[in-house]
């Protein structure tokens, strides 16, 4: 079942080339995903449109049913909070607040009850093994640590979609090897993971299809088997 | 230093360069307040080349040649004159019913000249007859309107076509010379002298008596002396220097606040482009040097466009202030234009310097991690709090704010305290000068009297009791405000007789010696229930005879307190009574004494005050009541209370002008800092924005943000508005020799109170709604780039 279809999708920005040039693709439902390719090939425009942080010059972006592009700034943000959880290179965790209020801060924006998602951040922290620093700051957590936050965050609200950019780009190895048995745990339990990345261990770990982009085309789109 | 180092980035110059712009705005106008307020007679009366003397000269008795020829008198340096004059009764109204007091005119072919060049504050010079220019400090009727001269030849009608100010108050109002002639023969001449020496008394009164020696025997009628008009125009601006020096005050306090709380905010946000600079190269002192001119260009733009928007700002205040000072030719001094921008311009570049330092200071590494690495832990007590208030998250998220940047916050709390108590100051200005006014005027509904309707003036009634002139030569016969009245108990029984009289007091008059006052006193003896119409600030209302009530300015006088005695020395013999009670009382001068009917029992009122039942129609009353009365040789007319002085209307035209611009410099400054707040929060904000934080959320967040310091500068800066009105309002009183009562003084209600306090809220959420919409409306993807 497709959870994410661009059609003839461009991006330009301020009258250059496309970052994204009539890109079609689709994504089922439970797929893992990873867009490759060089800087500048259109790899975070691509996610950014998905997300609904930006909107195609043409094309169409759908996900989960809801027609991405053409959402005003309210609904994207609701769409965000129902749909999508984001993971990002440098965590974008806030600083002032603890982990847990970090955890917990999608829900409170969705008007979740207080009760019930401080549960749900209780529990996605024992899950991801970070529980005993629920009430640290971010700045007192390694690298690893602090993205697995990031991830426990972007499951809040039980997205449909986890978009992932570099997630393992600012870690270290055994962080990032850390974070990717998380993300390949994550898809096992049926997440529907799109992840961007340099990174081709992590893609062919984590994903069952990569994407390639090249210029702001699809160059390749295969599916692989990954390791586990 | 390399190209582009200190290119300025857009924010923080627009910061920057609004900041300096309302800093040298509020400067300027503070500044030239506070040197309005310094010696503005002195100021005034040397632009006008003010008379030191302004001579009477009757006309039957000196010719022109003869006055012209006192221009060799001993001690006289410049002379202006002859001018013919006249006293003209003048009425106003569609059929000129309003009959105004007498004025002099004067018949003037020119306003300027080498003495007294008289200033036009609206309109232009009168040049063809029947065009008349009035007096800046007489009545306020306008330009363009007519005045009709019943007692002269045909009644002309007068059309007003300029109103001036005299410093030397020479005139009530000038005609060109023909056009006077045409209204009839003019009684007198006026001769206005400078002289060499004129700044004692004595050498005055000797220029005086050259002059008079000048002329025939009795030719010189009177003479002004400009040391009699400085001393009532001094005592006139001195009640108001405390106000305006305080608000003067307040702009440049602000003015400090705003550019040094925005200068720091927009050097200190700079930090990691500091450290990027000093990994290439740069050292500590260049760093420095870039941002501390960095600083200064946009600073140089706002200063220049803040020089121009304060002195237009300052030209309306200044008129204002020249109403309240009753004087010209107030205006932003040269240095001023020069010295605040100088002034601020320094402050911006020791802000800058001293805010590039501490960047410069720090450690590469760190410098370059600002933004990367965790924040300072600075407030993260007050983010747990909130998070645990019942309040939606964004607002609790904004809530905490300001405990993570306190110099900041705490800067804002204080511009937006100082904007707070700007306002509390002026609105309760504006409501003790409203119960003076209050105070002054007769509470009653219609008056009876032996002295016939008032000769009333468009914009104000007859004096209220005891603020009539004593009498004099000129005063009509029948006018007799001394006069006995008749059998009070048969005028009360009139009206009593009256359907709809609520209450009524009744009061004769007599002039007295006073022991201890220079000076004749006028007594009042009153029947009935007066108490409420007098505010006591101590003692009580008399109760029986042989008990006064006397004004402040008695006691000081007479150097007695409540519980002496006053022997009074009067028409009606001698009375020694005993002081129960200290009234506020401006009439007279203060020169009042208040004692029950019975402490003068063969002396009948001669004015009745009469308050009527709610609902009753005062004309209908009033002509019943004059039939009724007529036949005891007394007239019933409604109470007509004089109108709010134009002083009193100018100073609270005046106080609401500069706390709105206190206000605004205030909003503005948060603006500024609000700006550079979301500014450096962009990314944190793109996060929030990334989780699903919907616009109207962001906002809320942002507007909450400056709710903590919004209500803090409120419930800072309401007591300190309140603290200044305590302090300024007994100053004002004291110069002239008042106190004020508790009616006056606590005009602060706690409802009140609390509206201030929420005005600093106001201020606050005025200030911060621009960049809360600048962040709702920011790109998501965009601000999560943003380093």
């Amino acid at each position: 079942m497709t959870l994410i279809e661009l059609r003839a999708v461009s991006r330009a920005y301020d009258g250059g080339p496309p970052a994204l040039n009539d890109v079609s693709l689709s994504v089922a439902r439970g797929e893992a995903v990873a867009i490759l390719g060089p800087s500048g090939s259109g790899k975070s425009t691509l996610l950014n449109l998905v997300a609904g942080l930006d909107r195609p010059t043409s094309g169409t972006v759908t996900v989960d049913g809801v027609r991405v592009d053409k959402l005003g700034e309210a609904a994207a943000a609701k769409y965000r909070r129902a749909s999508v959880g984001m993971v990002f290179q440098f965590f974008n965790l806030i600083d002032d607040l603890t982990v847990a209020d970090n955890v917990v801060l999608p829900a409170q924006l969705a008007g979740v009850p207080a009760r019930q998602s401080h549960k749900r951040a209780a529990d996605l922290l024992d899950m991801l093994g970070i529980g005993r620093h629920a009430k640290a700051y971010p700045g007192r957590l390694s690298g690893g640590e602090r993205q697995r936050v990031a991830v426990a965050r972007a499951l809040m609200n039980r997205p449909a979609l986890l978009l992932a950019d570099e997630p393992t780009g600012a870690l270290d190895t055994a962080s990032g090897e850390d974070v990717k048995r998380l993300l390949v745990d994550l898809h096992a339990d049926g997440q529907t993971v799109v992840l961007v990345t340099h990174d081709l261990s992590l893609a062919r770990d984590c994903a069952t299809r990569t994407i390639r982009l090249v210029d702001g085309r699809v160059a390749a789109d295969t599916t692989v088997e990954p390791v586990r | 230093m390399s190209k582009g180092v200190g290119r300025p980035r857009r924010v923080p110059s627009i910061a920057v360069g609004v900041a300096a712009a309302l800093s040298v705005s509020a400067a300027v106008l503070g500044l030239a307040l506070l040197v309005a307020s310094s010696g503005p007679f002195d100021r005034a009366f040397t632009g006008q080349r003010g008379a030191h003397l302004a001579a009477s000269f009757d006309a039957g008795k000196v010719t022109t040649d003869q006055l012209s020829a006192t221009v060799h008198a001993t001690g006289v340096a410049a002379v202006a004159g002859p001018y013919p004059t006249m006293a003209v009764s003048v009425s106003v109204g569609p059929n000129g019913e309003f009959r105004l007091p007498p004025v002099t005119v004067v018949g003037r072919a020119e306003a300027g000249g080498d003495v007294d060049a008289v200033t036009l504050t609206d309109g232009r010079w009168a040049t063809a007859p029947g065009e008349i220019v009035l007096s800046a400090d007489g009545p306020t009727i306008g330009v363009g309107k007519s005045l009709r001269v019943p007692d002269a030849l045909g009644s002309p009608t007068l059309t007003i076509v300029g109103v001036a100010r005299s410093v030397s108050r020479t005139a009530g109002a000038w005609m060109s010379p023909a056009g006077l002639a045409a209204l009839g023969k003019p009684t007198g001449y006026q001769m206005l002298y400078r002289l060499t020496t004129a700044s004692t008394t004595a050498q005055v009164d000797a220029g005086r008596d050259a002059i008079a020696a000048a002329v025939p025997d009795g030719a010189l009628t009177g003479a002004t002396s400009w040391l009699t008009v400085k001393q009532e125009a001094v005592r006139t601006i001195a009640l108001f220097v405390p106000f305006l020096t305080a608000f003067g005050v307040l702009g440049l306090i602000m003015s400090v606040l705003v550019v040094g709380n925005v200068v720091a905010g927009a050097v200190g946000a700079a930090t990691r482009r500091i450290g990027i600079l000093k990994a290439i190269g740069f050292t500590p002192a260049q760093v420095v040097r870039a941002y501390v001119i960095q600083a200064l260009i946009p600073a140089a733009a706002g200063v220049a466009v803040g020089v121009i928007v304060g002195n237009l700002a300052a030209g309306p205040v200044l008129t204002q202030t020249e109403s309240v000072y009753a004087t010209t030719g107030l205006a932003v001094p040269l240095w001023v234009d020069f010295g605040v921008p100088a002034g601020v311009l320094a402050l911006v570049a020791v802000t800058a310097w001293i805010s590039a330092l501490r960047a410069g200071r720090l450690r590469t590494i760190d410098a370059l991690a600002v933004g990367r690495t965790p924040h300072s832990t600075r407030g993260r007590w007050a983010a747990r709090l909130s998070a645990r208030l019942p309040l939606p998250r964004p607002i609790t998220l904004g809530l905490s704010r300001p405990f993570a940047r306190p110099a900041r916050a705490l800067a804002m709390v204080a511009a937006i305290g100082f904007g707070a108590a700007a306002v509390t100051f002026g609105t309760g200005l504006a409501a003790s000068l409203a119960e003076v006014q209050a105070l002054r005027n007769s509470n009653a509904d219609v008056t009876v009297d032996t002295m016939g309707p008032p000769q009333e003036g468009p914009e104000g009634g007859p004096p209220p009791p005891g603020d009539e002139p004593p009498p004099s030569d000129s005063q009509p016969k029948g006018r007799d405000p001394f006069a006995d009245g008749p059998d009070p108990a048969t005028v009360a029984a009139a009206i009593d007789a009256q359907s709809g009289t609520e209450s009524f007091y009744g009061m004769a008059r007599q002039e007295a010696a006073v022991s201890g006052l220079a000076g004749a006193a006028t007594v009042y003896s009153i029947v009935g229930d007066s108490a409420g119409y007098w505010a006591l600030i101590s003692g009580r209302w008399f109760d029986k005879a042989g008990e006064v009530v006397v004004p402040t300015t008695v006691l000081t006088a007479t150097g007695t307190k409540i519980g002496d005695t006053l022997t009074l020395n009067g028409a009606d013999g001698i009375v020694t009574a005993r002081i129960v009670g200290e009234v506020f009382d401006t009439s007279n001068d203060g020169r009042s004494v208040y004692t029950d009917a019975a402490t003068y029992p063969d002396r009948n009122p001669n004015e009745y005050q009469i308050a009527v039942k709610p609902g009753t129609e005062l004309t209908s009353y009033s002509k019943a009541l004059d039939a009724a009365v007529d036949s005891l040789g007394l007239s019933a007319y409604p109470s007509v209370n004089r109108a709010g002085g134009d002083v009193a209307l100018a100073v609270t035209g005046l106080a609401t002008t500069l706390a709105l611009m206190l206000v605004a410099i205030a909003a503005l400054g948060v603006l500024n800092a609000a700006v550079l707040d979301t500014r450096e929060r962009v990314r944190e904000i793109g996060i929030h924005k990334a989780l699903g934080m919907v616009p109207r959320q962001t906002i809320a967040m942002v507007v909450a943000s400056v709710v903590v310091v919004g209500l803090a500068g409120g419930l800072v800066g309401t007591p300190l508005g309140a603290a200044m009105h305590a302090a300024v309002m007994p100053a004002m009183g004291d110069v002239s020799g008042l106190k004020l009562p508790p009616v006056v003084m606590d005009v602060y209600q706690p409802a009140w109170l609390v509206m201030l306090i929420l005005g600093g809220l106001v201020i606050a959420v005025l200030g911060a709604v621009l960049p809360a919409g600048w962040a709702a409306k920011v790109r998501t993807a965009t601000a999560l780039r943003t380093e």
